[in-house]
C-alpha cells in the first residue's frame, strides 16, 4: 500500500486539528441550508470540512459545494475589504475603504435620498431567500422602507407556491421525511410513504425549499415508488415506477386532470371532504359569489357562510370565527340545488362549492388533458390511481409550478390532490410545515418574525402592494415587475437607491437582464454586498465584503430544526450580512430595538424558550416535541394550528377552501384550472413557425447554486461550459453535434451553449442552464465577465407575471438553435 | 504479511441509486487537496435507449489510479472519504469478498482498485 497519503494524514495529525461544529446556511455552498457541518481548523484557518453524522438533517453527508469550502473560503479574488468606486460606474476602478468610511458614506447618502425623495424610494434587493431576507428586512424597515425586492420577475420563487397553498389550506406543507422527528425513518411514528409524486424536480443538483433532496432516494430504497412528472428525463424519471413527460407549463392540466380521476372513480377520502373542506358552502347562482350571512340578514357577517341543512330544509350559517355551525345538529348538504331567501326578500338559486368544484373539474376529461400536456390518457389515469390508492403518499414540487403566470391555480389543484387523498398532515403524507417552535428566523410568506415595519401606514408604499391581493395578504415584498417599470417610469413615486446584496440581477437573477442594467444605472446610489465581483456588483458605488457561513453567528428555523450557525473562522475584513446590516440599521432608526445581534437571536428565539447561547449549549439544534403547534401530526383535528386552538385550519372559513373565498374577493378565480402560458407553440402559433422549439431553462447543476461557484476549481472542472441539451434527432436536423457551440436565439435575444446532445430532453424542447458568467474574464464594462454571452434571461421577457403579480413564463418560452461555427446562420 | 494472504478491500457501488452528484469526486479532491483536473474519483455518466423507448439513465463513480482506498482514513477507523459523504449512501468500503456477498441486488458493481 502507498504511503504518499499517510504524510497528507501526519501532516494534519490529529492533535493539530480543531473540529467546530456549524450548520450551513448561505454564502459559500449558497443553498438553503440546514447541514450539520465539522469544520477542521489547523492554527485557527479552514483546511477541510466534513458532514456531521450527529446531525438528523443530513446525518454525515454534504454535498460538492460544502466540501469545495476550502478553496470558496481563501479564494485569491474573493472580496476582502471595502471598495469605493472610483472611476465612471461600470468602468471597474475601485479604491480600498475602511468599514467606518464605508458606513459613514453609505449612511451619508442614504439619509439624503430619505430626507429628498421618501425612504420608499430606496429597493433593497435579494437573490433566493436565504439568512439575508431577514437582514434585509431589518435593514429596510429601519430605514422606513417597504421596498424589499425578490429580484425575480413574479416573484416565481416558493413564494408563489407557498401563498396558494396558504390561501387555501392556511398553513403551508412539504413532504414528509421525517425530518421533524430526531430518529427520523426509524421513529415507530413514522411511515414510508408508499408513493411519492416528484413533479418538477430533480435530485442530483439541488435541495430545493427545504428539503434535503436525498431523503427521497433514502425513502426509494425503504420502498417508495416515483411517480415523475417531468418534461425532461431527470434521474427520477429515469428511476419512476410511472414517468409523465409533459410539456413545460401545463402542469395545471395534468393536475386537474388528477383530480378529475380521482373524484369521477370515487378514489378520494369523503370523510376528509366532508368534515375539512368548505364544500357545502353555498354560491350564488346570480352573481356567482359565496353567500355570505351578509346576504341573509342585515347584522350578519362578511365572514360567516352559509350551508343548507338538510334536517331543517333551510340555510343554516358557519360561524367561521368559532369554527363551528350556529345550530345544532346541522346535516349539510354536499351536493345539491337550493333556494334561498336574501335579505331583500329576494330568492335565489345556490348550488355547493362541493357541485361547482366538481363541474370544474369536469372540464378536464383526460382526452383534453391529455391534448393539453402530451402525456397520453392512460399514464394520467395510472398515475392518478397510483397516487390515489397508495397510503400515506406524498408531493414534492419544483420551482416549475412558479415559473408560469398562472402558478396560483396550479398550486392550488396540486394542494387539493394531497387534501382529498388524506395525506394531509400525516406521517409519510404531506405535513404542515411550520417553524420549529413558531420561532420565525426568516419571515417566508404569511409568517411575521420580530423584524417587521414599523406601521401598516409605511406599507402602502410598497410597490403591488395594493395591486395584487398575496402581496398584500402574505408576500412582504415589492413586485419585481412593476418595480423595474418604476424605475423608469418615477410613477408614483421615483426609485433613486438600490442595496443589492446576495443578488445578482445580471447575472442570475434577472429576467431581461440589459434592461435591469440600463435600470440599474439610472440609480443614485447602489450599494452591493458580496463575497465576489458578479456582472452586477460592477455597477454598484461601493461594494462591501460579506462572510460565508463560517464566518458568521446566526439562527436558523426553516422548518425544522431549530438551529445555530457558529462562527468558527474570520477571514480578512469580511463581515457577515447580519452585522453589517446591525450596524447601518442602528445608524438610520434611532428607535432600533436591540444592542447587539445577540439580542436580536434572543428575540428570534424566544418562542422556543432558549437563548442563542443556550441553543448553543444543546449541540446546536433542537427539534419541537409532539404537541407543540410546529411538530406533526395530525394538527387540524387536534385544533393546533389555529390560534383560537379551536379544530380546522387558520382560512377565512377555518376550512379547506376548495373554492377560495380570498381569491373571490381579491377579484381572481376561486377554483383551481388550467391557463395556456404566453409563450407557446398554442399561444403564439406565428411566433413559433420561426423559433419552433420550446426553449426550457433553469435544470440545476449539482455544482452549482444558480449564478455562483463558477470561479471555484474543484467544481468548474466537473462542469466547464454552459450547456444545452437537444435531442439526437433534432440536433441532427440542425446538423450539430455533441460539444460544438451554438446559438440559442429569438425574438428578445440570442446567447452562445455548448450543446450537449442527449434524448434526455424531447426532439421539442432544448434546456440551456441558467446563471452563466464568467468570473475569469474582465469584469468591467461593456463585458462585466462576458455576462453577455450565455446568460439565457436575455431570451426571457420581464412583466409577464400572473393575474394576482405572481409567476413568470421561465420553464417555456419559444427559440431556435443553430451552429455558432464560421458565424453564419441558416 | 503476503501478498496471497493480504485482504484485499475494495467499493462496492450500488449504481442504481448514485444520482450523479459528483461528492465523492469533490470529497476525494478535498482530501488530498488535489490540483485542478487531477482526479481520485470521476463519475461516468450513461445513458441508454431501452426498447421500450424510455431512456435509463445511470451514473457510476469510477475510482481512479490514484484512488488508495483513503488508507490513512481506515487507519485512523474512518471511512474513505467518498464513503462518508456519498449523498445517496451508495458506496460502500470493506474486503472484497463480504461485499462481493452484498451483491444480491443488480445494478452494482465492485471495484478493487490497485
Amino acid at each position: 500500500m502507498s504511503h504518499s497519503f499517510e504524510k497528507v494524514n501526519q501532516s494534519m495529525s490529529d492533535k493539530d486539528i480543531q473540529i467546530l461544529k456549524t450548520t450551513t446556511w448561505s454564502a459559500g455552498p449558497g443553498c438553503h441550508g440546514g447541514c450539520g457541518v465539522l469544520a477542521h481548523l489547523k492554527d485557527g484557518r479552514l483546511v477541510k470540512i466534513e458532514g456531521d453524522p450527529e446531525h438528523p438533517w443530513n446525518q454525515g453527508r454534504l454535498c460538492s459545494r460544502a466540501l469545495a469550502i476550502t478553496q470558496y473560503v481563501y479564494h485569491p479574488n474573493r472580496l476582502t475589504h471595502p471598495l469605493r468606486r472610483v472611476g465612471e460606474r461600470g468602468e471597474g476602478k475601485w479604491e480600498k475603504t475602511s468599514w467606518d468610511e464605508a458606513f459613514d458614506l453609505i449612511e451619508r447618502r442614504m439619509k439624503k435620498i430619505r430626507q429628498d425623495f421618501g425612504p420608499e424610494s430606496f429597493i433593497f434587493s435579494m437573490g433566493t431567500g436565504r439568512d439575508i431576507g431577514s437582514w434585509i428586512c431589518m435593514l429596510a424597515y429601519a430605514y422606513g422602507s417597504p421596498n424589499v425586492m425578490f429580484s425575480l420577475s413574479g416573484i416565481a420563487c416558493y413564494s408563489p407556491r407557498m401563498s396558494a397553498v396558504e390561501t387555501v389550506q392556511g398553513d403551508y406543507c412539504v413532504i414528509d421525511a421525517g425530518q421533524w422527528l430526531a430518529d427520523r425513518y426509524e421513529s415507530p411514528k413514522y411511515k414510508t410513504p408508499e408513493c411519492i409524486v416528484v413533479w418538477g424536480y430533480d435530485i442530483p443538483a439541488s435541495c430545493p425549499d427545504n428539503v434535503f433532496g436525498h431523503w427521497i432516494i433514502d425513502l426509494m430504497k425503504r420502498g417508495a415508488r416515483i411517480i415523475a412528472i417531468d418534461p425532461r428525463l431527470s434521474w427520477f424519471a429515469s428511476r419512476a415506477t410511472k414517468w409523465l413527460r409533459l410539456r413545460p407549463g401545463t402542469d395545471g392540466a395534468l393536475a386537474m386532470g388528477f383530480l378529475n380521476v380521482i373524484i369521477n372513480e370515487g378514489l378520494y377520502d369523503e370523510e376528509f371532504v366532508e368534515k375539512w373542506t368548505n364544500g357545502h358552502h353555498l354560491i350564488r347562482c346570480d352573481t356567482s359569489r359565496l353567500l355570505r350571512e351578509s346576504d341573509l340578514v342585515d347584522s350578519g357577517s362578511r365572514s360567516n357562510f352559509v350551508v343548507w341543512d338538510t334536517e331543517s330544509e333551510k340555510p343554516t350559517i358557519w360561524d367561521s370565527h368559532e369554527a363551528r355551525y350556529r345550530s345544532a345538529n346541522v346535516k349539510p348538504a354536499l351536493r345539491g340545488d337550493f333556494e334561498v331567501d336574501l335579505k331583500d326578500g329576494t330568492r335565489v338559486h345556490a348550488k355547493t362549492v362541493w357541485d361547482r368544484f366538481r363541474s370544474e373539474v369536469n372540464k378536464y376529461p383526460l382526452e383534453r388533458v391529455a391534448e393539453i400536456t402530451l402525456v397520453p390518457e392512460k399514464d394520467v389515469r395510472n398515475a392518478a390511481i397510483l397516487y390515489a390508492k397508495s397510503k400515506p403518499a406524498s408531493i414534492h414540487w419544483g420551482v416549475p409550478i412558479d415559473m408560469t403566470p398562472a402558478i396560483t391555480p396550479t398550486a392550488q389543484a396540486i394542494t387539493y390532490l394531497w387534501c382529498l387523498t388524506g395525506n394531509l398532515d400525516v406521517p409519510g403524507g404531506n405535513v404542515i410545515s411550520r417553524y420549529a417552535f413558531d420561532a420565525v428566523a426568516y419571515a417566508l410568506p404569511g409568517a411575521e418574525g420580530v423584524i417587521k415595519l414599523k406601521s401598516k401606514e409605511v406599507d402602502k408604499k410598497r410597490i403591488g402592494a395594493d395591486r395584487y391581493g398575496p402581496l398584500n395578504k402574505f408576500i412582504w415584498r415589492a413586485q419585481t415587475d412593476l418595480v423595474l417599470e418604476q424605475i423608469f417610469t418615477g410613477d408614483p413615486y421615483p426609485i433613486k437607491g438600490m442595496w443589492m446584496q446576495a443578488c445578482n440581477p445580471i447575472g442570475g437573477i434577472g429576467l431581461d437582464p440589459k434592461r435591469w442594467e440600463e435600470a440599474i444605472k439610472k440609480l443614485e446610489f447602489v450599494v452591493a454586498v458580496d463575497l465576489f465581483h458578479t456582472p452586477s456588483t460592477q455597477l454598484a458605488d461601493i461594494v462591501l465584503p460579506a462572510a460565508t457561513f463560517l464566518e458568521k453567528d446566526g439562527v436558523r428555523s426553516w422548518w425544522v430544526p431549530l438551529q445555530t450557525i457558529n462562527k468558527v473562522i474570520t477571514v480578512a475584513e469580511c463581515k457577515p450580512d447580519v452585522e453589517i446590516n446591525f450596524e447601518l440599521a442602528k445608524r438610520f432608526d434611532p428607535d432600533f430595538r436591540w444592542d447587539t445581534i445577540y439580542d436580536l437571536f434572543d428575540d428570534i428565539l424566544k418562542p422556543s424558550g432558549m437563548t442563542f447561547r443556550e441553543l448553543q449549549k444543546r449541540g446546536g439544534w433542537a427539534l419541537p416535541r409532539e404537541g407543540d403547534p410546529s411538530a406533526p401530526y395530525h394538527r387540524f383535528n387536534k385544533g393546533l394550528l389555529r390560534k383560537d386552538r379551536r379544530p380546522g385550519f387558520q382560512t377565512p372559513s377555518g376550512k379547506v377552501e376548495l373554492y377560495s373565498s380570498m381569491r373571490e374577493e381579491w377579484g381572481l378565480e376561486p377554483l383551481p384550472h388550467y391557463e395556456e402560458p404566453p409563450f407557446t407553440p398554442i399561444s403564439q402559433p406565428e411566433l413559433a413557425k420561426k423559433y419552433p422549439l420550446i426553449l426550457s431553462t433553469g435544470r440545476r447543476s449539482p455544482v452549482y447554486f444558480h449564478s455562483e461557484h463558477r470561479n471555484i476549481p474543484w467544481l468548474r472542472q466537473i462542469h466547464p461550459d454552459p450547456i444545452v441539451e437537444i435531442h439526437p434527432d433534432t440536433a441532427r436536423s440542425l446538423g450539430i453535434g455533441s460539444g460544438e457551440w451554438v446559438w440559442v436565439e429569438n425574438w428578445l435575444g440570442r446567447c452562445q451553449f455548448k450543446a450537449k446532445v442527449t434524448p434526455v430532453v424531447p426532439e421539442w424542447m432544448v434546456m440551456a442552464e441558467h446563471g452563466w458568467w464568467f468570473p475569469e474574464k474582465e469584469g468591467a464594462e461593456p463585458t462585466l465577465f462576458d455576462v453577455w454571452k450565455s446568460n439565457v434571461n436575455q431570451l426571457i421577457p420581464m412583466g409577464y407575471q400572473g393575474k394576482d403579480g405572481l409567476g413568470a413564463p421561465i420553464k417555456h418560452m419559444l427559440c431556435k438553435v443553430f451552429k455558432v461555427s464560421g458565424g453564419c446562420r441558416p | 504479511m503476503s501478498e496471497e494472504t493480504e485482504t484485499k478491500y475494495g467499493l462496492l457501488i450500488d449504481y442504481e441509486f448514485c444520482t450523479g452528484c459528483f461528492t465523492c469526486q469533490v470529497a476525494c479532491a478535498q482530501e488530498y487537496l488535489r490540483p485542478r483536473d487531477i482526479l481520485g474519483m470521476q463519475v461516468i455518466e450513461t445513458i441508454q435507449m431501452l426498447p421500450n423507448g424510455k431512456p435509463y439513465l445511470s451514473f457510476i463513480p469510477f475510482p481512479t489510479e490514484l484512488c488508495s482506498l483513503c488508507v490513512g482514513r481506515i487507519r485512523k477507523g474512518l471511512e474513505p472519504a467518498c464513503v462518508k459523504h456519498c449523498m445517496a449512501k451508495c458506496i460502500k468500503h470493506g474486503p472484497v469478498e463480504d461485499l462481493a456477498k452484498e451483491m444480491k441486488k443488480g445494478r452494482m458493481v465492485l471495484w478493487a482498485p490497485r
